[in-house]
């Protein structure tokens, strides 16, 4: 039988592929990254309740960079930048909502068929939690092909990068958890909105993507 | 040990990062960039006669890596040479100003610092987070012009390199699930070294997953097709020193972190054989970047597709396996990273004087520079693998060791060769050859780094040295 703390668990890893499906038909930025915020809050609950499982007290450190610098920084930070920049407009979306959610449905699926199947004789709560950590996955990497505003694809991949945390935390006394997380999110602080969007807002005057297309260096 | 070499190829760099982000003066950096790169070099090449430290849970130096090593630390060295004069260039020209450079120099070590990370680490998580860190450096360095192109492909290559990090870091959790059962929690189960000796031990199903992912999520920054589309942008719009250090190290980089999870899987007997994953993607890579060729009108693009073909036949060779196809592969991989960092040297300066990177701008090189027209002449032959150059013999292996054992792959093998050449020539033609067109300002560049490369080249293709020969026998004995 299952006991409260798997079904807990359970109930968290599900939430976040659940708050992923939200992502996928927000069309607009400011709804986007409350969705993302909500995202991040999940994925730090869900990583504290691993570290209370597991009882793995690093793990809430991890949990703590997710709900201060995921859930609330970064929102906040890519909030103003939205309002500077003047594009808190629709999103347009490459395929529509429609599709897009069946092919959300489709990959989770997959990824369920995939994980369950063989991790058959691995511990069952790293191995639900595995199986929803690749549904994120797959779901940030549809988010991000989908999408041609510069921001929802940062915000896409952070929504992937958040499915990587909960397999890193998922995997029972994997070390350097604490420090992959901390390398992602200076990659995403750093990176991302330190210098390109500045950039590419600076020289073009937009940030959709589809205006960087533009030149591909030979005629 | 009173001297430890690995930890001097990595603090060296690391400490020239940080002091060539403080110091102000462009001439001192500059300076002090070239003599980082060599101590670096010289650390690297002590391995080779002072004995090694034993492995760690964290440190590995083995016969495989320290090939790795050597060359990455030698090409770093030249490379810092090169740029050297490059850059005084294009502070003349008004492209960089004295802040960037330094900011540049301060990332050449830390890419530096970074690749030596991934190649002597045991431990696939530190693995996974150094070529993390070499993908960001990069990332900044292409975007350095800041032009609209340069911005372009830096983010294209960011969100890439990227998705492509975050898939392998999603294969590097999945063989930690597989060793965890068997080898127990904790850092034990991350060590490749314990994680080989336990492969047998380990969950095959898991071990297919993950090298699927793996191979995915490495294979992009490898820049195998269908994952390659960074590579040519990234190539073509950052400073050409950074275009010979991406093709020349950084993709040899990662192509060594995936033979090492290749050897993981292959000591297991249930697991899937890598091999033909790695053929069919290698194959792929040839024959899409040979006809790619034919469509260049940039010539730091054209090379980078070379890059391409070439990264596909060494994938093409290590998945075929055994002891000859893993020599040829390491030949292979060491000439062409010599080659194409040479022929890079020569384009840098071939723009610089040109003042463009357009191929119709440019020609009659060998009348009107003589020296670079013919030095970019001959690293074209040894990169399209006439004799007696290097690469000749390097792929002669390759097809022949495929003839013997699968004739039929032969075929396409072979063909994606030959359309390459083709290709490569034509472009050449109107390059050197033909009417002047153009500037024609002498260059002012450093002949000494590319000549070495290609007298290197030379060398090997019409010597190898014994006891180099023996290393190699020895490590693709070791690759299985």
């Amino acid at each position: 039988m299952h006991s409260l703390t798997f079904d807990i668990a359970h109930l968290l890893a599900g939430s976040l592929v659940l708050v992923s499906f939200m992502l996928l038909y927000q069309d607009r930025l400011y709804a986007l990254l409350n969705v993302y915020a909500l995202h991040a809050f999940v994925l730090a609950l869900s990583v504290a309740w691993q570290a209370f499982a597991q009882d793995a007290p690093h793990l809430y450190v991890t949990a703590a960079i997710a709900l201060v610098f995921k859930a609330i920084v970064i929102p906040v930070v890519l909030h103003r930048m939205i309002v500077q920049l003047g594009i808190h407009r629709q999103i347009e979306t490459v395929v529509g909502i429609g599709p897009t959610m069946l092919l959300g449905i489709g990959l989770v699926a997959l990824s369920m068929v995939v994980m369950l199947r063989v991790t058959a004789e691995a511990d069952p709560l790293a191995r639900e939690d595995l199986a929803f950590a690749l549904s994120v996955v797959l779901l940030g990497l549809l988010m991000m092909v989908t999408r041609r505003n510069a921001v929802s694809q940062v915000v896409g991949f952070m929504s992937l990068e958040n499915g990587l945390v909960l397999a890193a935390t998922g995997a029972k006394g994997m070390p350097l958890v604490v420090e992959i997380s901390v390398a992602f999110s200076i990659l995403i602080a750093f990176i991302v909105i330190g210098i390109f969007l500045f950039r590419i807002r600076e020289r073009f005057d937009t940030v959709d993507l589809h205006a960087l297309d533009r030149f591909r260096g030979e005629g | 040990m009173t001297f430890d070499a690995v930890t001097a190829v990595l603090l060296i760099p690391a400490t020239a990062a940080l002091l060539l982000a403080v110091l102000p003066s462009y001439r001192l950096t500059t300076y002090l960039n070239v003599a980082a790169a060599l101590l670096t070099f010289v650390a690297a090449l002590s391995l080779f006669f002072y004995g090694r430290p034993a492995p760690g849970p964290y440190i590995l130096v083995d016969d495989l890596n320290n090939v790795f090593i050597v060359l990455t630390t030698f090409i770093g060295f030249t490379t810092s040479v090169f740029s050297a004069n490059y850059l005084g260039h294009e502070l003349e020209t008004g492209r960089l100003t004295p802040a960037l450079l330094r900011f540049y120099h301060a990332m050449y070590q830390l890419l530096m610092f970074a690749m030596n990370l991934a190649l002597v680490s045991n431990n696939i998580g530190v693995m996974w987070v150094a070529i993390e860190l070499a993908t960001l450096t990069t990332v900044l360095m292409v975007g350095i012009y800041r032009t609209h192109e340069a911005l372009e492909a830096a983010w294209k290559y960011f969100i890439l390199g990227s998705v492509g990090i975050a898939l392998a870091l999603f294969g590097t959790i999945l063989v930690y699930l597989a060793a965890e059962p068997v080898i127990g929690e904790g850092l034990n189960s991350m060590v490749w070294t314990t994680l080989v000796a336990h492969a047998a031990a380990l969950e095959p199903a898991l071990l297919n997953v993950a090298f699927v992912f793996l191979l995915l999520g490495y294979g992009t920054k490898v820049g195998l097709v269908p994952l390659h589309a960074w590579l040519p942008d990234a190539h073509a719009e950052g400073p050409t020193p950074i275009s010979a250090v991406l093709s020349g190290l950084l993709l040899n980089v990662a192509l060594y972190v995936l033979l090492r999870f290749k050897m993981l899987l292959a000591a297991n007997p249930h697991a899937l054989a890598p091999g033909p994953l790695m053929i069919g993607m290698g194959l792929v890579s040839l024959l899409f970047a040979a006809f790619m060729l034919y469509r260049r009108r940039d010539i730091k693009r054209l090379f980078a597709y070379s890059s391409i073909e070439h990264m596909g036949i060494v994938a093409f060779a290590f998945g075929m396996g055994g002891p000859l196809a893993n020599f040829a592969g390491l030949l292979h991989m060491t000439m062409h990273s010599l080659t194409k960092s040479a022929i890079f040297f020569a384009v840098g300066d071939i723009a610089q004087v040109k003042g463009t990177q357009k191929i119709a701008d440019m020609g009659g090189l060998t009348e009107t520079n003589p020296v670079l027209g013919w030095g970019l002449v001959l690293g074209v032959v040894a990169i399209a693998g006439l004799p007696p150059l290097g690469l000749f013999m390097s792929e002669f292996l390759v097809v022949s060791s495929t003839f013997a054992r699968e004739p039929l792959l032969a075929v396409p093998l072979v063909l994606g060769l030959l359309i390459g050449v083709g290709a490569l020539f034509l472009r050449l033609n109107s390059i050197a050859f033909g009417e002047p067109r153009g500037a024609t300002a002498p260059a002012k560049g450093s002949y000494v780094p590319m000549f070495a490369h290609l007298a290197l080249v030379l060398t090997a293709g019409v010597y190898l040295p014994g006891p180099l020969v023996a290393w190699f026998q020895n490590v693709a004995k070791l690759l299985g």
